[in-house]
């Protein structure tokens, strides 16, 4: 057993009302890669924070011990002096600014009054190198993809002269190959002595990697399992982030699918001027009544543009072609005509278009409909209450209140709160664009329950997903997009993974 | 027992009660460095008075602030206002009311006008407004050009600024002479109903289970609030009574809190200030939000700008000067964020309250004016602090 480089003991964490560590134990050896599991708002995060200086020392009790030394971070300038570095889920890049300013943004080389740019350069580069990102240094960030954004942000914490790298969530918002990528450049860290605590929900890539994984579960450690000794598989993982065994990921439903088209898109062209090119063009396809068809394709490939121009177009593209919403052509100016033609649309990012998190459950359930809920302009307040609490009780949102600030909640429970809201417009068509992005196995298998309730009650779904098992086991049929254009459509029996990855990269 | 249920609340509600106890602070201190002439009925009625011009512009800023937006314009708009009403009664011939309801009506035209600017074109507030101040400003003082100062001979429009509602007992009756009796009936009724409403809202709370003060908490609230209307009544009706400015503010935000709290359209507004893309996408237009929020903004300042010439009984070309930083001052004082979604009109009332408590004990004092300004920057500072930290303690 080598020395353990950093140890965290009986750390607890409580935030008013709420325990969301308790006693948690964890302990890193040095050049390892160590995953945290568990499900959202198990203490995964805050566990992170408590480690980086978010929380700072006395805001919370227990000890930190990073090689044997006990430390009291008072902010995250502390744990980053100490060698600890992390990398949020949501980047921290400015993204006008070249990807050399962004990696030396905080530590910049001087030399007397000025910033020493060749020196920048030279270092940016050799931090690149280590990476093995091939692009001029002088790119603006803004124009590269999520995956090498991704990429910079690790070359930035290695500049900082780490011993542990942290990397929360890293792979959420990559596609396959990036994300392979990105654990190809974790392994190579690894043998150039960087220790990496990742925190991951896609167990497949935590099998891939992980030499030690710990679970945590409701803010307590549930344990630590060693991958060289074989101890770790998906079914071991899963059982012991939730207590209890899954064994079917998909609920299964008996399907009603109807002959009736509910939305027809015909020759749909969609041009960005921001821009300035075309982001899709000459879609075609049709939902039925009853049915969910998955939306699949890599990033980028204009499955959400696609989603954000069939309802109302908020972006302001220009279009051409044809939408009919049951048989009935249909023109949508903005959002607003599109919900009152029966579209739902749950955005992809709840939380920068989804959900307002400043405000109550109440409140962004009711948003889109409060309409529904007045008499000339004035909100009934108590019938509001009864509409909010309904559905609090119908998709199990856990909140201790309907007055409880979005803010508050998990990342499953905010998804459920932007379904609410959706299905208080009593749509004829729900299109779910990325439904469980970031939330944990429990947490998705209640939103596919949901999914197959409403199908059966004869709505109809549109998913856009990246997961390929999720399209695989949720979809009756299949569309494929790839560079704005819809490259295939298959019924789910004749639906595999790698036949879906083929169209997709065509 | 008591005493800690009243120390947990205290510090639960902090954020909403700490303008309160700062106004009552402030006002102790001026009382007591004045020998008592800030706090009577005189000096409370005059203090009112000067608030109003500011106090409806606060309001409409809220709503303007709330939708993470700002109008600079709303000064010398409200000058160029005022001066246009006295302008109509004065060379055009037209009588008090159609001259108030051409000042409102421009002024909404002239919100409307840099909310087009800013939700159809999409300029960035600040640069539209901008533009306003300086546009606004020329526009005043060619309206002033001529006469310099136009006085307004007409006695109705100036009792807006300057009169009292009428009384509806006779004042020699032997019961209370020295108090106007419609005001104190109107105080009543306030308190009545402030009482009604609170007992009708708990037990709503009460019958969806929701979270409410203790009894013995609720009861002390009740009696609190009853008895600080109790004295502003009293204050008041010891000096002719509630002026017609005091009215029309109390109407304005009344109604502004009514749309904000309990209409679609004050929903929606809140919606926009709290994540513009998410409403957007809820089915929530931003732009006509937008130009709803700009044309009150407007509307305000043209009564904002009556209340001001009324009470000069004449428009002067400088009219309005820095009326739109003391209304953004008011309105941060009264805990809007500047970040949007967060703040209440009758917040930014007790705002306006405030900043011109300052500036009315000041003055009794003979404060130097330079110091004035100093000190009014301190707090003005000082209440976002608190507000800011108070928000992040709660969080």
């Amino acid at each position: 057993m080598i020395a353990p480089i950093l140890e965290m003991r009986n750390i607890t964490k409580t935030f008013p009302g709420v325990r969301a560590l308790s006693e948690v134990s964890f302990s890193v050896a040095k050049g390892e890669i160590h995953c945290l599991v568990g499900e959202n708002g198990a203490g995964k995060s805050t566990l992170m924070k408590v480690l980086s200086g978010v929380y700072p020392h006395g805001d919370y009790s227990g000890d930190i011990l990073l090689e044997a030394q006990s430390q009291k971070f008072r902010n995250i300038a502390d744990s980053e002096h100490a060698g600890i570095g992390i990398i949020y889920q949501e980047l921290a890049l400015v993204p006008d600014m070249t990807v050399y300013d962004n990696i030396l943004l905080g530590h910049e080389l001087k030399s007397g009054l000025t910033v020493n740019l060749n020196e920048t350069i030279k270092q940016a580069t050799e931090m690149l190198a280590k990476v093995r990102l091939q692009l001029n240094p002088s790119t603006k960030v803004r124009d590269l993809g999520v995956g090498k954004q991704q990429l910079v942000e690790i070359a930035k914490a290695l500049c900082r002269d780490i011993k542990i790298l942290i990397l929360d969530e890293p792979t959420a918002a990559l596609n396959e190959d990036d994300c392979d990528n990105l654990l190809d450049i974790l392994r190579g860290l690894k043998r150039d002595g960087v220790t990496s605590i990742m925190i991951s929900h896609k167990l497949k890539e935590v099998i891939h990697i992980a030499d030690t994984v710990t679970v945590l579960r409701d803010g307590q450690t549930v344990c630590t399992l060693d991958a060289s000794r074989g101890e770790v598989s998906e079914g071991v993982l899963i059982k012991h982030m939730v207590g209890r065994e899954i064994d079917d990921v998909f609920p299964k439903r008996k399907k009603k699918i109807s002959d009736e088209v509910v939305m027809q898109v015909r020759d749909w062209t969609v041009y960005s001027h921001g821009l300035g090119r075309t982001l899709l063009s000459d879609v075609n396809f049709d939902v039925h009544k009853g049915e969910i068809v998955g939306f699949a394709g890599l990033m980028g490939s204009g499955r959400t543009e696609l989603a954000h121009s069939l309802f109302g177009n908020p972006d302001g593209y220009r279009l051409n072609g044809e939408i009919k919403i049951e048989g009935k052509v249909s023109k949508f100016t903005e959002p607003r005509n599109a919900i009152d033609a029966g579209i739902a649309y749950a955005s992809e990012d709840r939380k920068k278009n989804g959900l307002i998190l400043i405000q109550d459950v109440k409140q962004n359930v009711t948003l889109a409909n409060l309409k529904a809920l007045a008499t000339r302009g004035v909100v009934d307040a108590n019938g509001e209450a009864k509409v909010a609490e309904e559905y609090r009780t119908a998709l199990s949102i856990k909140t201790p209140s309907i007055n409880q600030k979005v803010l508050n909640l998990s990342g499953g429970n905010q998804q459920k709160v932007s379904i609410a809201k959706w299905l208080f417009v009593k749509p004829k068509l729900l299109i779910l664009d990325e439904p469980t992005r970031g939330i944990d196995v429990g947490a998705k298998y209640e939103i596919y329950t949901l999914m197959n309730k409403l199908v059966d009650q004869g709505m109809s779904i549109i998913m856009i997903s990246s997961e390929l098992p999720e399209i695989l086991g949720m979809s009756d049929r299949i569309y494929i997009v790839s560079s704005g254009r819809i490259t295939g459509e298959l019924p789910i029996a004749e639906a595999t993974q790698e036949k879906i990855m083929q169209l997709a990269t065509s | 027992m008591i005493l800690k249920d009243f120390r947990a609340v205290i510090r639960n509600n902090i954020r909403e009660y700490g303008m309160y106890i700062a106004l009552v602070v402030i006002m102790g201190i001026f009382t007591i460095a004045t020998d008592g002439v800030f706090i009577s009925s005189r000096n409370i009625a005059n203090l009112l008075n000067q608030t109003g011009y500011i106090a409806v512009l606060a309001i409409g800023m809220t709503l303007v602030i709330v939708i993470r937006q700002i109008d600079l314009s709303v000064g010398f708009l409200s000058g160029f206002l005022g001066a246009l009403a006295a302008i109509a009664m004065t060379s055009w011939g037209f009588p008090a009311w159609a001259a108030i309801l051409a000042a409102l009506a421009m002024g909404t035209l002239a919100g409307l006008l840099t909310g087009f600017f800013v939700a159809q074109v999409g300029i960035p507030s600040f640069v539209a407004s901008l533009a306003g101040w300086l546009i606004y400003r020329g526009a005043l003082l060619l309206a002033t050009l001529k006469k310099g100062t136009i006085i307004v001979p007409d006695d109705a429009f100036n009792a807006i600024g300057n009169g009292y509602i009428p009384d509806i007992f006779p004042a020699e009756t032997s019961f209370l002479p020295e108090l106007h009796k419609l005001t104190l009936l109107l105080g009543l009724l306030a308190i009545v109903w402030f009482i009604f409403q609170s007992l009708r809202d708990r037990k709503n709370r009460v019958a969806y289970g929701f979270e409410v003060l203790p009894a013995d908490m609720f009861i002390l609230k009740l009696v609190f609030i009853s008895v600080i209307l109790s004295l502003i009544t009293w204050v008041v009706a010891g000096y002719n009574g509630m002026s017609w400015t005091l009215a029309i503010v109390l109407v304005v935000v009344l109604a502004y809190h009514f749309i904000t709290t309990k209409t679609v359209l004050g929903r929606h507004i809140y919606a926009v200030g709290g994540n513009p893309e998410a409403a957007e996408l809820s089915g929530v237009s931003v732009k006509k939000i937008t130009f709803w929020v700009f044309g009150s903004m407007g509307m305000l300042c043209g009564l904002s700008g009556i209340l001001f010439t009324s009470r000069l009984q004449s428009a002067t070309t400088t009219a309005g000067t820095l009326f739109e930083l003391d209304a953004i001052a008011a309105a941060y004082i009264g805990g809007v964020s500047a970040a949007g979604g967060i703040g209440k009109v009758t917040g930014s009332l007790m705002g306006a309250i405030v900043y011109m408590s300052l500036t009315s004990g000041m003055n009794l004092l003979g404060t130097d004016i330079s110091l004035q300004y100093i000190i009014r920057g301190a707090v003005l500072v000082a209440a976002v602090v608190f507000d800011v930290t108070t928000r992040k303690a709660k969080s």
